[in-house]
């Protein structure tokens, strides 16, 4: 895609892609007649050898796929400058590269992209805390053989308002890992989308969520696998407690006639804590091919299991501290797989702080 | 010395049809030191005996009482029975996952001694428990119970009651699962505990072939709800020959 559109609509929330989503609480970023304030808001503040980081004007650097989404659409039409990070071919820094957030008051759009060399191996960590209103775009482009390990963390305070598009783009024999935690924000709702550049690509998409009293977080997982020889595993675990708590899980996966011997398997959990929560779960695989290896998808929503804390309970251990303990090993499989300890710990820290909130039903 | 005293425990669960008693009145008493062997044919209640007495919410208690030294259990929460001095080894373990053995066995003896254990003898002690039930320490970093074969479910639980050290421990057809290798190794571990601990064990099974490693002192032959005749270890020897049969009313 070369041009930038010119024309979007505003979603009216009948769309099937709003249809879950409170409008009215995203302080206008979808609305065309809302004044939006065209910011750099991705930066690092050292890279590793290897890596560049520079801004560059928006007309130089034209989006890398399509997207039919409204908001994403905006984000490419207000953002004049777009922030580059560049890791060299073969380049393997030792540790990742973090890209922090400066949130202003008004609300922003964004658009960033990445561009792992070939044969590359790099960790990239979006860090997202305070507050803030803002859309933004992340385009990851993996050359061949490059691997590119993403992890974005919204440990937003809870009144942050978060419209963003993850996109990977797997090159041949690339492998692509993300991990999304959304522990904070009012209204959080990202687009983890991934297609394929070349056959025998993989993709691993895992996700944590955890939604508090009025708390909307929504996740909307789209792989496309138009080429042969791909795989992707997608793995996202919630839990929800409060009032007016409310999740959604969309994960779509297409396997096209052209991506033969494809193999995919996606798995959303969700953990109600309390009454008065609601988590929506909607997984959808389309194929066109005989020819795959595999595909499948399950999806589970309930509350603890009561087997599970009798057994904790006859050791001893009392009903509160068994459910976290119920709730952090539910939440360690996501978790282990940022890699990066002082960062698990200190999500973990923010569960058993959401938590403590909260009487456990 | 401790005394577990059972006293007319009536029980029941709630099913699609209504509330079902289960037990219809079982007097039992257990001393520290003694083992009593209940026996008795499936659907028997034997599992709900248990299960009540370490408080499963699935039971209601429709009457009698249980005291531990005098001191109501019944009125306790499932974690103070613990702390009490009682222990379930549970005929089917459950699995917890992303909780470590390690992490969850540390959590339950904190709970238990009412003080974290000290990190330089736990290691120690832990390791030395689980020697003595021939177990891998690599097992210390599984999940709980998660992918364990019957024995290794069965070993775990041996090795939560040698560091929990109850007072009372009721072993729910610990046998079952367990080829004749892991058989003698469980009830060995028994054995030592009940040695060192002067424990007192109810030990729940359908089969006679674990009394020939631990030896019970006292058999009941438990039937629709009840023990319906009691007497010393060569009572199995009875019931290894002519089964249940006689016990069994329509």
């Amino acid at each position: 895609m070369s041009t930038l559109t010119t024309n979007y609509l505003t979603p009216t929330g009948r769309e099937e892609a709003w249809r879950f989503t409170p409008l009215s609480r995203l302080k206008g970023l979808h609305d065309a007649a809302t004044v939006v304030a065209d910011h750099i808001s991705l930066s690092s503040h050292s890279v590793p050898d290897g890596v560049t980081i520079s801004t560059q004007p928006s007309v130089e650097t034209p989006p890398n796929s399509l997207t039919d989404d409204l908001v994403v659409q905006r984000v490419r039409d207000g953002a004049s400058r777009v922030t580059v990070l560049a890791i060299a071919a073969n380049a393997a820094p030792q540790s990742p590269i973090f890209l922090t957030r400066e949130s202003g008051s008004s609300a922003q759009l964004s658009r960033t992209v990445i561009r792992a060399g070939v044969n590359s191996h790099a960790t990239v960590v979006v860090e997202n805390v305070g507050t803030g209103t803002f859309a933004e775009e992340i385009e990851m482009i993996l050359e061949p053989g490059s691997h590119l390990h993403f992890v974005t963390l919204q440990e937003w305070d809870n009144d942050a308002v978060h419209l963003g598009r993850h996109h990977a783009i797997v090159g041949r024999d690339a492998t692509f890992t993300s991990v999304v935690v959304t522990v904070g924000g009012s209204l959080v709702r990202l687009l983890p989308t991934v297609e394929y550049a070349g056959p025998g690509a993989s993709a691993e998409l895992y996700g944590l969520y955890f939604a508090g009293s009025g708390q909307h977080l929504e996740h909307r997982i789209h792989v496309d696998h138009n080429l042969p020889d791909g795989k992707s595993r997608v793995n996202y675990k919630g839990a929800l407690s409060g009032d007016g708590a409310h999740t959604v899980w969309i994960g779509d996966v297409f396997i096209r006639a052209a991506a033969e011997r494809t193999d995919t398997y996606e798995l959303n959990r969700n953990l109600l804590l309390s009454d008065g929560a609601r988590a929506d779960s909607v997984p959808n695989l389309e194929i066109e091919t005989g020819d795959i290896v595999g595909a499948g998808h399950a999806s589970t929503t309930g509350r603890f299991d009561d087997e599970q804390l009798f057994y904790l309970e006859s050791r001893g251990i009392p009903a509160a501290e068994a459910k976290r303990l119920v709730i952090r090993g539910f939440f360690l499989e996501i978790l282990s797989k940022i890699g990066i300890e002082t960062i698990e710990e200190r999500i973990m820290n923010r569960i058993d702080q959401e938590l403590s909130k909260v009487t456990i039903a | 010395m401790s005394t577990l005293e059972i006293k007319n425990l009536q029980v029941s669960v709630n099913t699609e049809e209504g509330s079902k008693q289960i037990l219809r009145g079982v007097d039992l008493t257990i001393n520290s030191g003694e083992t009593h062997a209940i026996m008795g044919p499936n659907g028997s209640g034997k599992s709900t005996l248990a299960y009540s007495i370490a408080g499963h919410p699935k039971y209601t208690i429709t009457g009698g009482s249980v005291t531990l030294d005098g001191v109501d259990v019944l009125a306790m929460s499932v974690d103070e029975r613990a702390k009490a001095g009682l222990f379930l080894a549970m005929q089917y373990p459950v699995e917890v996952p992303g909780v470590s053995v390690s992490n969850f066995l540390r959590t339950s003896v904190t709970a238990i001694r009412g003080e974290a254990p000290k990190v330089r003898t736990w290691v120690g002690e832990v390791k030395e428990a689980m020697a003595a039930l021939s177990m891998d320490p690599a097992f210390a970093e599984r999940n709980v119970n998660e992918g364990f074969s019957g024995g290794e479910k069965k070993r775990h639980e041996i090795l939560q009651m040698e560091l929990l050290k109850p007072k009372i421990a009721i072993l729910d057809e610990t046998d079952s699962g367990l080829d004749v290798d892991a058989l003698r190794v469980v009830s060995e571990g028994v054995n030592r505990i009940k040695e060192t601990n002067n424990l007192g064990i109810m030990l729940i099974t359908h089969y006679t072939r674990i009394l020939r490693y631990i030896t019970p002192d006292f058999v009941h032959v438990f039937s629709n709800g009840r023990i319906v005749e009691e007497g010393g270890a060569e009572l199995a020897n009875k019931l290894e020959e002519n089964g249940y049969a006689e016990y069994v009313t329509a």
